[in-house]
Formats: C-alpha cells, structure tokens, sequence
C-alpha cells in the first residue's frame, strides 16, 4: 500500500507539567474517513491542533504527502490542503454566511467573481443555499456548524480535520448531516473526524483511533474497536470490560 | 465602476463648495475637517477593517509632517517630492512598527499602549534632536506657487485636501472589495479561524499598517504645507492620535464613509459648542466625549451603522400602521 496521506509518528506535546499527548502515532489513508474517538480529555483536540500547525509538538514527526510538516505555522498548511473545523465553532460574527465562506474561497480565487462564485457553491452544497446573506451570528447551532463546513471545504482541502461537527445536533440533524459527510469523502477528500456520536462514527468510518490519556490504545475498524475490552475501560472505568461480559454471560 | 457612483457624488458636492462659500474662516474650519478626515482614514484601514486598534496614529501624522518640512528647508527639496516622501516614510514606519508588533503577537489593548509608546517616543525624539528645530520646530519657508505647493487662496487649499481624501476613499472602497480586504476583515472577526483558511494574519495586518501609515502621514504632509510650521507637540502630540481614531469610531468603523462623516460631524460640533460658549479651553473635547459616549450607546457602528438603523425602523413605521388596521377591522 502507499504511504497513507497523513502520518502521526509518535508525537507528544506537553503543557508544561501535563502530558496532553503522549507518543501519538496515527495514519488517515487517501481517500477514506478516519475517526479518532476517545474520552474527554484524551488529546484529540490537541492532537488535531498540532495536525494543523496551531499547537508545535513537542516530540515526533507529522507526515503530509510525504513531506514532514512539523513547525509549519496553519495559513501554510491551508495552502499545502490541511483544513480543518473548530469544536466550539468561530464564525466571523459580523459577517453574512456568504462572506464568512468567501474569506477560504479567496485562497485559491484571486479575483472577487470568481472566489464569490466558488463561495456560493460550496454553500450550497453543505445546505447552506438560502441562507447565504444571513448574519452569520443569526444561524442555529446546526447551521453554524454547516458554516463551519462550508468554511474549510471553500480552501479546497485534501484533508479535512472536523472536530466535532455533530456536538449539539439533535437526531434528525445528525441525520441530514451524515450523508454531507460521507458525500465529501466519495469527491476525494480524506477526512479524519473526531466524534463522540457513536452512531455516526460506524456508520462513516472505516479505520478508528481510540485516543485515552494522551495514548492511542486501541485502533481498527469500528467494530473492533468497540468489542476492545481497554476501550470498554477506557470510556467506563477499570474493571467494567469485566463486568459487562460476566452481565452478558449472566 | 457603478459602485463609485456615491465617492463621486460626495466629492462633487463637496468640490462645489468654495464656489459658494468665500468666508475663510469656514473654509479653513472644512480644511481642517478634511485634514481630520484623511488622517481617520489612515487609522480605519487597520483599526476598522483590520481590528488593530492604535492609540499612536500620530506617529504617522508626525512623521510625514516633519519629513515634508524638513527635506524643503534643509535640504531644498522640492515641495512635491517632499510631500511624496513624507507619505512613504510613513509607510515605511507603518510597515517597521507593524512588524515588530505583529511578529511579537500583541493584540488589543497591548498593542494600542506599543502604538501610544512609539508616537510619544517619537515625540520626544523630535523635541530634542537638531534636525527636527528641537524644540522650536521647523518654520517653512513662504513660497507662494504651485510648484511649492503653497496658495494665497483657502479654496485651492481645500481641493487639494479634497482630493487627497477622494483619493483616501477610492483606495479603501478598492480595499473593501479585494483578496486583501476580506482577508483583513476576517483576522479582525477571528484571527484563528481566519489562519485555518489559509490566511497569513501576520503579513496582512503589517501590509494594512503600511497602507494606514502613509494615508494618516498624508494628513500630516498636508498640515505642513498649510500651515508652514511644525513641532514635537502638534505633529507628533496625542490630540491627533485622538482625532484619527475618534472619528472613524463616530462615523463608522469599516466602512467607506466613515471618517469623513466623523469629522464633519465632530468638527462641527466642536466650533458650534465654541460659537456657543467662547473660548472656553476644553469645551470641544467635552463635545467629543459626550458625542463618543453617545454615539457608542446608541450606535455601536457609528453614525454610519447608526443611519441604516434608523432607515430600518422607519420603513418599518411606514409599513406596520397598516396591520393594525387591518386586524381591529376583522
């Protein structure tokens, strides 16, 4: 197999005494959807802020299309393809919809037709269509994290880091939300999410991480990881992978 | 160019004037205003559109003042080049100051006390070293003539000014519709976001100071020809550090019209109260604060802002008498 489009070779960052992210290693193949999942507090987010050069690491190699990135700062990883969401989404508040897409869409449009022309494409196609000259600080939650989309795919990405885009959507939002996700995939785009819906996680990814702790403990497909007894412990305590087998045995 | 339609309208207007006023003393009250306009100008590119808020644009003003008069009367430079040079070294010392204070991260009231400190050292600077007069200042040279830059009539004056404000406008109206004005525009909403997209936050806040240095200095080159006389306290002193930025803040922040609307309004305000009271030292900044305080209360984005409000609500009182109406009848 190729080398896969990202490599996370046992990267670690500390926060002066704290070990947020303790030799770390992970891959996203071409093309797929990877999720990285773990407790709160595990890393992931620190993890996608080093992939995106807002956080050094302070140990280990990150590997984009083959090129080591580390040190990058974020606007040159923008340009090299590496989008990515925020968890607690940032939109230019005093912006429309529109104009909060065409600040990515200008990345690779220099000219004002033409990046309002991509902008309004790539609106739509999130679902953001009628609702292009609204204030941005007017969307509901499931539109702001919509927007949040719409932002990061107007540069054009090869690999897109969405961290947790499905928070605080109700079912029916999660719903509509998936098929958006999957359909960005089938273009192309690699994508490494982090999730806590589980449900959207098996249904979306193909290879998972489990992050607890700062360490990868666990990874492979879905169901793997799920039946993993140390991802078990992991979310439920030490002793409950146990448990739950002698409950079910019972 | 259908969308500079308003820019061309405000200055036709406003190139009219002396053709109907004579009064010197109005026309150098418009002169001033205009000069007050250009300088917020200079300060609404990088606090308005970019966010960066400077309490030192005097600094700037300053320094394209004492440039234009120092290379005329010590080095008999002509007046033209003079006034071209002033603008670029305040571009210039935008695109130092930018530097420096981009590349160590200050942000909000940090880098508004840096801006402040560097105007007052300049300041100081310029009170004490030969070059500048010290503290007597320089004294220009009366030299009546286009090629000197210098008029017997306040109109010619005041086109001049005019048209460097005009100018002022056309460059941030294209500013406003560029790459470079979004991106601007969206490190002042969110700088970490803005850098996700690709957006070097850094370089174009530095560029923006650029711009806003040599705007604001071609203010200051302009107060030298006009008033042939500069020194520490008037070109680099903190009332147009204050000007610069309280009038786009009163007008609008970011947008077009903003400071020219500003220093209308405070200039008027300003000689009114005058009229009113005498001479009274202070009163007209007592006009500025409670114009400010108002204006911050009342309408956050400036008269500007302000205006469309009001626009909203009255079409919304011309509209909605009906549907009361219409629901005591059914």
């Amino acid at each position: 197999m190729s080398e896969p489009l990202l490599v996370v070779d046992r990267v670690t960052r500390r926060f002066g005494g704290l070990l947020a992210v303790n030799a770390a290693s992970l891959s996203a193949q071409q093309g797929r959807i990877t999720a990285l999942i773990g407790p709160n507090g595990a890393g992931k987010t620190t993890l996608f802020a080093m992939i995106s050069g807002f956080i050094p690491a302070s140990e280990g190699i990150i590997r984009f299309a083959g090129e080591d990135i580390g040190g990058e700062p974020p606007h040159r990883l923008a340009r090299r393809g590496i989008a990515r969401t925020f968890q607690i989404v940032q939109p230019f508040a005093g912006l429309s919809v529109c104009e909060n897409i065409l600040v990515g869409a200008h990345l690779h449009h220099r000219a004002r037709e033409a990046a309002l022309a991509a902008a309004e494409a790539v609106g739509r196609k999130v679902g953001l269509g009628d609702l292009l000259e609204r204030a941005a600080d007017t969307l509901t939650v499931a539109g702001r994290k919509r927007l949040e989309l719409a932002r990061a795919l107007a540069i054009s990405p090869r690999l897109l880091l969405l961290d947790e885009v499905l928070a605080g959507l109700n079912p029916s939002e999660i719903r509509d939300f998936v098929p958006v996700i999957r359909g960005l995939c089938d273009e192309g785009i690699t994508i490494i999410m982090i999730e806590h819906v589980m449900q959207a996680v098996m249904s979306l990814a193909e290879h998972v991480f489990v992050l607890a702790e700062g360490r990868v403990i666990a990874d492979g497909t879905p169901a793997q990881v799920a039946a993993d007894p140390l991802v078990i412990e992991a979310y439920l305590g030490h002793g409950a992978a146990a448990k739950l087998r002698a409950s079910h045995a019972g | 160019m259908k969308e500079l339609t308003p820019i061309a309208a405000v200055l036709t207007v406003l190139a009219a004037v002396p053709l109907f006023v004579h009064s010197n003393t109005t026309l150098n009250f418009l002169v001033i205003a205009l000069m007050i306009a250009l300088a917020g100008q200079g300060w609404n590119v990088l606090g308005g559109y970019g966010g960066q808020y400077s309490f030192g644009h005097a600094a700037f003003f300053g320094t394209g003042a004492y440039v234009t008069a120092v290379l005329q009367v010590r080095y008999g430079i002509n007046a033209w080049l003079g006034f071209v040079a002033g603008i670029a070294a305040g571009a210039a010392l935008g695109g130092v100051i930018g530097a420096l204070t981009f590349r160590s991260g200050l942000r909000g009231s940090y880098f508004a006390l840096v801006t402040l400190a560097f105007a007052e050292v300049l300041r100081i600077v310029a009170s004490v070293a030969p070059i500048t007069g010290a503290g007597v200042g320089t004294l220009m040279t009366l030299e009546l003539g286009l090629h000197a830059l210098q008029f017997e009539s306040r109109a010619a004056f005041y086109w001049v000014i005019l048209t460097l404000v005009g100018a002022s406008l056309i460059i941030v109206h294209f500013i406003e519709r560029s790459r470079f004005g979004v991106w601007l525009v969206a490190v002042r909403e969110n700088e970490d976001a803005a850098q996700a997209l690709g957006v070097d936050a850094r370089k174009i806040k530095t560029i923006a100071m650029t711009i806003s240095g040599a705007i604001t200095a071609a203010a200051g080159c302009f107060y030298a020809q006009y008033f042939l006389f500069v020194d520490s306290g008037i070109a680099y002193g903190t009332w147009i550090s204050i000007e610069a930025l309280l009038t786009p803040i009163i007008g609008g922040v970011g947008t077009v019209f903003g400071p020219l609307l500003g220093a209308l309004v405070v200039k008027s305000l300003g000689e009114g109260a005058k009229l009113v009271t005498g001479d009274v030292p202070g009163l007209d900044l007592i006009v500025y604060g409670a114009v400010l305080v108002l204006v911050i209360a009342f309408a956050p984005r400036g008269l500007i802002g302000g205006l469309y409000q009001a626009g909203r609500y009255l079409r919304r009182l011309a509209v909605s008498p009906t549907i009361p109406l219409r629901k005591v009848r059914s």
